[in-house]
């Protein structure tokens, strides 16, 4: 058995990195794992996607036509991933950026307002993090424990004073895909002790 | 060593470094660039040389010097680039002088994209450059084979004099997976005893790739071949799944063979016989282990990232003992699993008959799917 990932938007917001802190939490957890853009001649506001497959074998393809889940940043890929995702597999999409609601009833679906969520914790650029905290509340296929502690040791230096921030930002998506409301966004900025 | 989280373009970097290259020269193009990249921050700081030459004709022509001292000494590029170097590659297995080459393969002809491919496979098996050599082709499908096989390359290429190219293609070189690297080699291997590194004190050495007098070529090009019989003989590598009671065995390589891989599961789940082998060598390739085969299962499916290249070689070993089929996408697009699916189900479920070209009904099936 095998869990396909695939996540896709525009470049820039943090998809690769979503994508690779994944393929991190697995390998950390032991796991067979495959992490592969769908590279092109692209840059910061083009497309960018990839693919993480999760297994406890050998992987053989690392790209699917099917994956069992999607995590759609934005309408093309909204469009594009929907008819995609296997029958009973989660879609986790960007409300922020999507205008329309699912057309398919027979996955798990969740459609939360990332960046607004990311902004009122600070700063946008946790808005990967606010999807894959949905994601991994839908699909469990690594616990939250693994990839928060994936983050800790994987995440550059250079951002290590984020790291606090990058845990609240998967905790309000996970509680916002649990509860289909958004419960926990403060009127003002969070702020942190880092 | 704890198994790291690597882009493939950069373990096959890293272990060649591990494996004791001196000397890198290169010019950037992708699908390959991150190992360019890596290999000119890593090599300085080792107080090893990095060159980023004028062009791929100045990088292998580089490499043909620096390798005459004996040192390890490699390139990289992907399709384009590597047909600008094939006159070097050709001066190079003239003058018997080992060089780890890694072809990063996109998609083409000409200019192309920078998709993954298997295009350049009869280029970089059956020939390139000029004149009467072979080179030796690793073809890796994980990032832990990148590694493994790269490492390889050096020792193989040292043994036999020889050009030793890691065939690899964009997915591998652009995709992350948990890999381990080889611990770092010593560089304190001995100058082999054709090594020009300054003859004083000793009698001088000639390493050249003309022979002006017929007779003395013709001597080389046997040497060269006597030389290649033995790679034939002692070095073929493939890896083979569920072949022990196969009735159908799929043959593919490198990217198209671990595709192919994740449709002989699938396969073997709905209870159809099938197995895969996957050429590690693709040169030497791995004739005799086919031959064996055709005598064992029902059909071959060859599946490629390409128009069938090695289609032909497959063909060759088989020799009308069992019928080939053939399945390819073309221009950088990757086959899903479920395309190579359907092929061994068709092949599983209808009567097989040796007539016609594969090459011709597979087109004909590619292109309704197209539609």
């Amino acid at each position: 058995m095998q869990t396909e990932i695939i996540l896709a938007g525009f470049g820039g917001q943090g998809i690769l990195f979503a994508g690779q802190l994944l393929a991190y939490a697995a390998m950390d957890a032991g796991r067979e794992v495959t992490w592969i853009p769908s590279y092109g001649p692209e840059m910061r506001g083009g497309t960018a996607n990839c693919t993480v497959i999760i297994s406890e074998e050998e992987i053989g393809a690392p790209t699917v036509r099917n994956p069992k889940a999607a995590l759609v940043f934005n309408l093309p890929s909204f469009d594009k991933y929907e008819p995609l995702v296997l029958p009973g597999g989660v879609l986790i999409a960007n409300a922020s950026l999507i205008n329309r609601s699912f057309q398919r009833s027979d996955l798990t679906t969740v459609m939360l307002p990332a960046n607004e969520i990311a902004e009122a914790l600070g700063d946008k650029r946790m808005t990967n993090m606010v999807m894959l905290g949905a994601l991994l509340q839908k699909l469990p296929v690594l616990s939250f424990a693994a990839v928060e502690k994936t983050l800790q040791d994987h995440l550059p230096s250079r951002h290590k004073h984020l790291l606090a921030m990058n845990f609240e930002a998967l905790k309000r998506g996970a509680e916002f895909a649990e509860r289909g409301v958004q419960t926990t966004i403060p009127n003002e900025q969070v702020t942190f002790n880092e | 060593m704890a198994r790291e989280l690597l882009k493939g373009n950069i373990a096959m970097a890293e272990a060649s470094i591990r494996a004791g290259v001196e000397a890198y020269f290169g010019y950037p193009i992708t699908p390959q660039t991150e190992l360019l990249e890596w290999m000119s921050l890593r090599m300085p700081e080792l107080g090893r040389a990095f060159l980023q030459a004028e062009s791929e004709v100045a990088a292998i022509n580089m490499v043909y010097g620096a390798a005459c001292t004996g040192k390890r000494v490699m390139s990289s590029s992907s399709s384009p680039g590597v047909s600008l170097m094939m006159e070097g590659l050709s001066y190079i297995a003239g003058t018997e002088v080992p060089v780890v080459l890694i072809d990063v393969v996109r998609g083409g002809p000409g200019l192309g994209n920078i998709a993954p491919s298997q295009g350049d496979y009869n280029q970089i098996v059956h020939g390139g450059g000029h004149g009467d050599y072979h080179a030796i082709v690793l073809a890796p499908a994980s990032v832990q084979e990148a590694i493994d096989l790269t490492v390889l390359a050096f020792d193989l290429a040292e043994k036999y004099r020889a050009i030793c190219i890691v065939l690899a293609d964009g997915n591998v070189g652009q995709m992350m997976e948990p890999a381990e690297l080889p611990p770092m080699l010593p560089l304190d291997r001995p100058v082999p005893d054709w090594a020009v590194q300054g003859a004083q004190g000793r009698e001088r050495r000639i390493l050249s790739s003309i022979y002006l007098k017929p007779e003395d070529e013709e001597v080389t090009n046997i040497r060269l071949l006597e030389r290649w019989q033995t790679i034939e003989a002692n070095e073929v590598r493939f890896k083979e799944y569920y072949l022990e009671d196969a009735e159908i065995a799929v043959i593919g390589f490198g990217s198209a063979g671990r595709v192919a891989y994740s449709a002989v599961r699938a396969a073997r789940a709905e209870g159809i016989r099938v197995g895969l082998l996957r050429p590690i060598t693709v040169s030497p390739f791995p004739s005799a282990r086919i031959a064996e085969l055709a005598s064992q299962v029902r059909a071959f499916l060859v599946a490629e990232m390409n128009t069938g290249q090695m289609l032909a070689d497959v063909q060759l070993a088989v020799s009308g003992r069992a019928p080939v089929e053939f399945y390819g996408r073309l221009g950088g697009v990757v086959p899903f699993p479920d395309e190579i699916l359907t092929e061994i189900q068709r092949i599983a479920y209808r009567p097989m008959t040796m007539n016609g070209d594969p090459r011709r009904s597979w087109l004909k099936r590619l292109k309704s799917q197209m539609e």
